[in-house]
């Protein structure tokens, strides 16, 4: 088969699929490539015991904005929604639970000191996160560069800041390279809360919230939920349908999007990326080829070395990318009870980490190796919000499970069971019961989502949201605005900016680089 | 990588001695020694004319145990060898040696050397500074070995017109036949002896090379073989005539491994050099290729060119100006030396465009050092080609027997 | 209140307060310096604790003192003499049990061939990691003695400022720039591993770039603090330590005879209590004794919380005193000194080694270092601290009678306020014990050569210098709290809210160390808006 075509495209991750659809609604004639059987990626379903299907890593929508529900019609294709603006509440062993709800704090231990802490943070983080959106949506503008187009792109981000007043730009200056944890003794007290609150810059991430840029990916999560107006949204059906909608979108467009067909590696032409050969030994080729895998993958294992430098290979192999975001699953024969939480509140979403102390316990042990002795968790139950999922009455329970190590040693199997033990006692001393209820449980750790999704070091953002991996930097000089070092290969994935999160904006962002000729 | 921890502390130890300096200690005349990478090395023996004089003339023999020296084997060694150099590694000739330079990404010079190709899966490279962070880090991705074997191997360089007659004098026959950059393997002594038909001088020479154990009878068969031909060792002074009358660069003094530069543009890529001829854009992808095809298309902004001195008085360090008042600057002199073959006042300099093309006039502004007062002058000087010194007897096989 | 007798008055005699006064002294003030102990130099002192040994109690080596300074204010002439020292071991615990050292060589050869006993990869690496350091540090060193711009501002001086440091950034070309970033931002361990593999040659390197940050070497933001060790410079050899002769008090007192002979006052046992303010305008000071000393123009030594909180809080704006509030110290280091019978002996130190001139180090590895600072945030003392172990003696003999030894220990991690409770003298003492033992456990002869030991914890330290909950730069060193944010953004450029009082100390840019940077830069400050400036 020698069949020439404008775009392959490597991995029908929720990027993937969003460029595959971008590009193909252009009229272009695309090929999406995915190893495993089914698309989505780190957003496909996963089949639990009999049949019931939960989202396998990521579980939640919060960044997907609106422009591309709109442009890609994906309510047309099947993205409904079975939740949307859910509370967070912090569970606590003696019942005392906090509910945050938007700039609404709720919590009958919390004073009235922290309440107006909590009102200050989270306007003035709502305000800083404003200043960073000029730039979220776009491919970010290189520095030193005489594109004016660019220059005006980094001139929007300074006029954003600037417009903060003298006042705000000062603290944003000052806040920016800080820890979270630092952060949030100058508004609240109440550790619970603080806890609460550091969930978001926390999941996924390496690095625990007295590392220095937890307040940045606190800010950019903020922001992307700025993008959209469903806030914390549970998609019907599991996070699946999101990427069975983008899918489906652009198959409509007339993109072409085969399963079961791992690429073997990227067939490179003086310098152009110029087709791919499958696992099969098929060869396919095309114009351009974009790769929704992350950068380690694409280079290191796809690429044959001849064409790559020894600069670029140390700077890709240097890309931070160690994952410490386990996933758990349960089925359960019936709703647990959390102590304290109202039967109301069961479909929220659920967050064990009793104070900011905790957390920098359950993160200690990850910089050696080693495994939590009580885990944080960000708890879903999908199925009580959407019967679709579960008959008989069962129960789903998806939670994220932070800091697991990436686990190379021979006692992985042994480490993993153990551990699974630990997040169920843990669990247990929130809802006493709760293991009677187990029909099912499963444990993912970061090298079993390497194993599962082809992502280097189980890392969900593929490169850790850090300074050094931000904006025009992302993910390192050598790679940005999608493009490479070779010729007509771009990447897709959440490695470029803005990064990770079930965004699609990097998948779009490349498809309009491809059509505007910058490859 | 091994661990090595295994050698006495460093302060227990005297700086390091080569294998052939116990065999050569007893001709030091002169108390002029100077560190090479550790070792103890000489700037001269006795008298660095005499020195100079007995590779021109009959056979200086240099010690050069402090190179460093990698052996780089595996399936993919040439795989991965073509891709580190600039030249076409997959032309080369098992039993066969090229000067060849390496780039990083960005076409900014790393090092020169010389490779040596014993088959498709076995290669040395040798060259003067430490590589073996930048050959690993390369080797990523590749089924390649790569070891530091300097310490294992000792080589001394007999470089000269008569060098190949007292080879052949030690019992090497066949050696004549030996063509430049070729190398065979020779056990008429009871060991091994490589010799490629190599140097670092400009004229017909040869380095030997042997497991670091047999140097004291490789230096004693050789020096017994060439007492009666004037055979002489030298020191780094003689040596450094010798390659710049050849028109040769070396690290440090015409350009710094782009390893080691500290200030931003102070790198410098192959063609800067002249180097043109070592790049090889057709071989297919290689490191530094993209950066070196961009940099190809414009001339270079500076090039290193020989120079010729109107005057008898060696132009070290001198800047070279567009007019005689020395109002501009346009180059510097990188080496310089007052040729005693050629009677001829030469220097190696980097020039600006276009002065490097040689059609323009310059000036050389020189200070010299008399009876301790700093003098100023000024000379002309033109663009000439390199080498300044290039006998017949250099490439000629067999060589004349002498 | 007394008539005004002096056209400035400086509170606090360390480094940074007698750098700026010599310099308004020398440009024709009249200038007093008020300190509250009965002797000068802040945490730059030589004292001596027992018999006829003399400490450097608080800081211990010179490197980042200001070339210029020194020459500007003739420190050389008032007896200032430094001496470089060389060497400094790594001390390895082999897998056998058995002991071994790398060594440090100031000759690039012998150190490579040092390195190569244990890594000879790591031997070629660590060339690369000095020519990236020395990078760094070409971009960084023209700032220091420079007046960090108000990125907010729109007044002309701001604006040149900012398109200089614009310029310089943009100068160093896109590549590099990426590198700056990511070196002021990584980790030191994650950078470190971008280099070298050997955990010991690690995590010597990486010791010292959480000195005085209660941060870890696994922490982001702790790489660029190896610029520290390669930042100063000794007669033009950069990356140069010393001591200097007698002392760090040699320093102090070089200083403050330099003001004298400039025509200076100082007053030991002078503690300012108050900053006296009228209508958002200095006035004077009062000091604990309840006199009061009329003044329009005074220079505050002392950090930014101790200087705001000796004013009227109705006189500073509210988000001003929040600042200061929380600002970080966060004290995390201690420090011994020990007067010693004799040179004790270290496990695989040879007795003769040229190293142990140097910097003795005994952490074993990158997750050792890190443990220590999980101990700091669990409100203990580290397990298994950062101990950097020099014997001064060594080199310089006028601190110690003939034969004996002293050695300063400094401590990382040592938190200031403990989790069992407040500093007592038996923790205190408890502490001491247990950094005795650690060095101990290499020095099989050390505890029976100890004479006498000074003990200092975070909380000795702000007892005695004044420096708020010990922390030794007056405030961590954090990208918060670095240029244009330190100490309090807005007010980064030597000036406070009242006018007529300025800030000279280790609070300001470019922040600890003894560096002198931070009082030149004020006194420059306060003669431009005297009119006098240059």
């Amino acid at each position: 088969m020698n069949s020439l075509i404008n775009a392959i495209i490597i991995g029908a991750g929720h990027n993937g699929l969003t460029c595959a659809a971008y590009l193909a609604r252009a009229g272009q004639s695309v090929l999406v490539l995915e190893a495993a059987a089914e698309v989505g990626g780190l957003a496909r379903n996963r089949i639990v015991a009999n049949g019931e299907q939960l989202s396998s890593a990521a579980h939640l929508l919060h960044s997907l904005p609106q422009d591309i529900i709109k442009d890609l019609q994906l309510e047309k294709y099947g993205l409904h929604y079975a939740a949307q603006h859910l509370k967070t509440v912090s569970l606590n062993k003696n019942g005392a639970t906090i509910v945050l709800n938007k700039q609404l704090a709720m919590g009958d231990q919390l004073s009235s000191a922290d309440l107006l802490g909590y009102d200050r943070f989270y306007l003035d983080m709502q305000r800083f996160s404003k200043a960073l959106l000029p730039v979220l949506g776009k491919v970010a503008p290189e520095i030193a560069i005489e594109d004016w187009r660019q220059k005006l792109d980094l001139l929007g981000l300074g006029w954003s800041i600037r417009k903060l007043g003298t006042f705000y730009m000062r603290e944003f200056l000052r806040i920016i390279g800080m820890n979270l944890y630092d952060l949030m003794d100058e508004y609240i007290e109440n550790t619970q809360l603080k806890a609460a609150i550091a969930m978001d810059a926390l999941l996924g991430s390496e690095w625990g919230a007295r590392s220095m840029g937890s307040v940045l990916t606190y800010l950019y999560r903020q922001a992307g939920e700025l993008r959209n107006n469903t806030g914390l949204a549970l998609p019907r059906g599991g996070m699946g349908t999101v990427s069975q909608a983008i899918a489906k979108s652009a198959r409509q467009s007339g993109a072409d999007i085969r399963c079961n067909s791992p690429v073997k590696h990227i067939i490179i032409e003086n310098n152009k990326a110029v087709g791919v050969v499958l696992e099969t030994g098929e060869e396919i080729y095309a114009d351009t080829v974009i790769s929704n895998a992350d950068p380690k993958q694409t280079f290191l294992k796809l690429i044959n070395p001849d064409h790559l430098g020894t600069n670029f290979v140390r700077q890709v192999n240097n890309l931070r990318a160690k994952g410490k975001a386990g996933k758990l699953h349960l089925v359960l024969s019936q709703k647990p009870s959390f102590t304290g939480l109202d039967d109301s509140l069961l479909g929220e979403r659920l967050v064990i980490a009793p104070g900011m102390d905790d957390i920098e316990l359950a993160f200690n042990p990850s910089k050696y190796k080693r495994y939590p002795d009580s885990p944080i968790l960000e708890i879903i139950l999908p199925s009580v919000r959407d019967d679709s999922l579960c008959q008989n009455g069962q129960q789903l329970l998806s939670a994220v499970v932070q800091y697991l190590p990436y686990d190379d040693s021979t006692n992985e199997d042994q480490n993993r069971t153990a551990m699974l033990r630990v997040v169920i006692e843990t669990l247990e001393e929130y809802a006493p019961g709760i293991s009677d209820l187990i029909i099912t449980a499963e444990l993912l750790t970061p090298r079993d989502i390497e194993r599962e999704f082809g992502i280097s070091g189980g890392h969900w953002h593929h490169v850790e949201l850090v300074f050094e991996s931000f904006l025009f930097n992302r993910p390192t000089p050598l790679l940005t605005r999608h493009a490479t070092p070779i010729d007509n290969l771009l990447l897709c994935g959440a490695s470029c900016h803005p990064g990770g999160n079930l965004m699609g904006i990097a998948g779009r962002n490349a498809a309009q680089q491809v059509l505007r000729g910058e490859k | 990588m091994t661990n090595v921890n295994n050698q006495r502390p460093l302060y227990e130890r005297p700086i390091l001695e080569t294998a052939f300096y116990p065999s050569y200690k007893h001709l030091i005349q002169n108390d002029q020694y100077e560190e090479w990478g550790g070792y103890t090395t000489l700037a001269s023996f006795a008298s660095e004319g005499q020195e100079y004089f007995s590779v021109r003339n009959a056979c200086g023999v240099y010690d050069i145990c402090p190179m460093l020296k990698y052996r780089i084997s595996g399936s993919d060694a040439e795989r991965f060898l073509n891709r580190l150099m600039t030249r076409n590694i997959k032309k080369m000739l098992p039993d066969r040696v090229v000067y060849c330079v390496w780039c990083d990404d960005n076409g900014h010079l790393i090092e020169d050397g010389t490779l040596f190709k014993f088959s498709e899966t076995e290669f040395r490279l040798c060259c003067a500074e430490h590589q073996i962070e930048w050959l690993l880090d390369s080797a990523i991705g590749y089924d390649v070995d790569i070891e530091d074997v300097s310490t294992d191997i000792a080589a001394l360089a007999a470089q000269g017109p008569v060098s190949c007659s007292v080879l052949k004098k030690m019992g090497f026959s066949g050696v004549d036949n030996l063509k430049p950059f070729q190398l065979a393997v020779f056990s008429q002594l009871g060991f091994d002896v490589m010799i490629s038909r190599t140097g670092f001088t400009g004229d017909l020479g040869y380095e030997l090379w042997v497991n670091s154990s047999d140097a004291a009878a490789l230096w004693e068969a050789l020096f017994e073989a060439g007492k009666s031909r004037g055979i002489r060792m030298i020191g780094s002074t003689a040596l450094d005539m010798l390659r710049i009358e050849a028109g040769l660069i070396m690290v440090d003094v015409e350009f710094m491994s782009c390893f080691h530069t500290v200030r931003h543009l102070r790198e410098k890529n192959p063609f800067e050099l002249g180097l043109h001829w070592l790049v090889d854009f057709n071989k297919g992808p290689f490191i530094g290729r993209q950066a070196l095809l961009k940099a190809k298309q414009n001339k270079p902004q500076r090039q290193l060119v020989g120079l010729d001195i109107d005057w008898n008085k060696q132009a070290d360090s001198a800047l070279i100006y567009d007019s005689k008042d020395c109002s501009r600057q346009i180059g510097e002199i990188t080496s310089a030396l007052w040729s005693p073959v050629l009677k001829q006042n030469i220097a190696l300099a980097f020039l600006d465009a276009p002065f490097y093309e040689g059609n323009k006039s310059m000036w050389a502004e020189v200070y010299l050092h008399r009876e301790c007062l700093w003098e100023r002058k000024v000379f002309e000087c033109r663009v000439t080609p390199k080498p300044f010194y290039s006998p017949e007897r250099k490439s000629l096989t067999p060589p004349e027997d002498l | 209140m007394k008539k005004q007798q002096y056209d400035a008055v400086i509170v606090g005699a360390g480094h940074n307060g007698l750098v700026a006064a010599c310099y308004l002294q020398r440009a024709g003030l009249k200038v007093l310096v008020l300190e509250k102990n009965p002797h000068i130099g802040g945490a730059t002192t030589s004292i001596s604790r027992y018999e006829n040994f003399t400490y450097s109690n608080c800081s211990y080596v010179y490197s980042l003192f200001r070339q210029e300074i020194a020459r500007e204010l003739e420190l050389y002439k008032f007896g200032l003499q430094v001496i470089p020292y060389e060497g400094g071991a790594q001390i390895i615990k082999n897998a056998d049990g058995s002991y071994d050292s790398m060594g440090t060589y100031w000759h690039g050869d012998a150190n490579r061939r040092e390195v190569e006993r244990f890594n000879k990869r790591d031997a070629t690496a660590m060339e690369r990691l000095d020519r990236d350091i020395v990078r760094q540090c070409k971009f960084i060193k023209p700032l220091l003695m420079r007046t960090p711009p108000d990125p907010t501002s729109f007044k002309p001086r701001d604006l040149m400022e900012l398109l200089y440091l614009g310029q310089r950034f943009y100068g160093i070309g896109k590549q590099r720039m990426h590198e700056t970033l990511r070196f002021y931002t990584m980790s030191v361990a994650d950078y470190l591993n971008e280099y070298l593999e050997n955990d010991a040659l690690k995590s010597y390197l990486a010791g010292g770039a959480t000195v005085g940050t209660a941060l870890g070497v696994y922490s982001p933001g702790t790489a660029y603090v190896l610029l520290h060790h390669a930042m100063g410079d000794i007669d033009g050899t950069v990356g140069a330590w010393g001591f200097p002769r007698g002392g760090m008090g040699s320093v102090s007192k070089a200083l403050n005879d330099s003001f004298i002979a400039s025509g200076g006052t100082v007053r030991v046992d002078a503690g300012v209590s108050d900053f006296i303010v009228e209508k958002g305008k200095v006035k004077g000071v009062k000091l604990e004794s309840g006199e009061s000393l009329s003044a329009n123009l005074v220079v505050s030594g002392m950090d930014v919380r101790r200087t705001f909180n000796a004013i009227d809080p109705n006189e500073l704006p509210k988000w001003v005193i929040e600042r200061a509030k929380h600002f970080r110290f966060r004290g995390s280091s201690g420090k011994i000194n020990i007067a010693l019978d004799s040179l004790p002996s270290f496990k695989g130190i040879p007795a003769n080694s040229p190293c142990m001139t140097g910097d003795i180090h005994i952490s074993q590895s990158m997750d050792e270092l890190e443990l220590a600072y999980d101990d700091w945030k669990a409100g203990k003392w580290s397990q298994k601290p950062y101990l950097d172990i020099l014997i001064p003696s060594l080199i310089d003999p006028t601190m110690v009678p003939e034969g004996k030894h002293w050695m300063s220990v400094f401590v990382q991690y040592c938190p200031y306020k403990l989790a069992e409770g407040e500093w007592n003298e038996t923790r205190k003492q408890a502490f001491g014990q247990h950094i005795v033992d650690r060095i101990a456990r290499y020095s099989p002869d050390f505890k029976d050569k100890i004479l006498h030991m000074e003990i200092r914890t975070p909380k000795d330290i702000e007892n005695e210098t004044g420096m708020s909950e010990g922390n030794i730069f007056q405030g961590e060193l954090t990208m918060d709290q670095l240029i244009f944010n330190r100490p309090i953004p807005g007010y980064a450029q030597y000036r406070s809210p009242i006018a007529g009082l300025y800030m000279c100390g280790s609070s300001n840019h470019p922040g600890g160390g003894v560096m002198g940077a931070p009082g030149a830069n004020a006194a420059r400050e306060v003669l431009l808006d005297l009119g006098k400036g240059k």
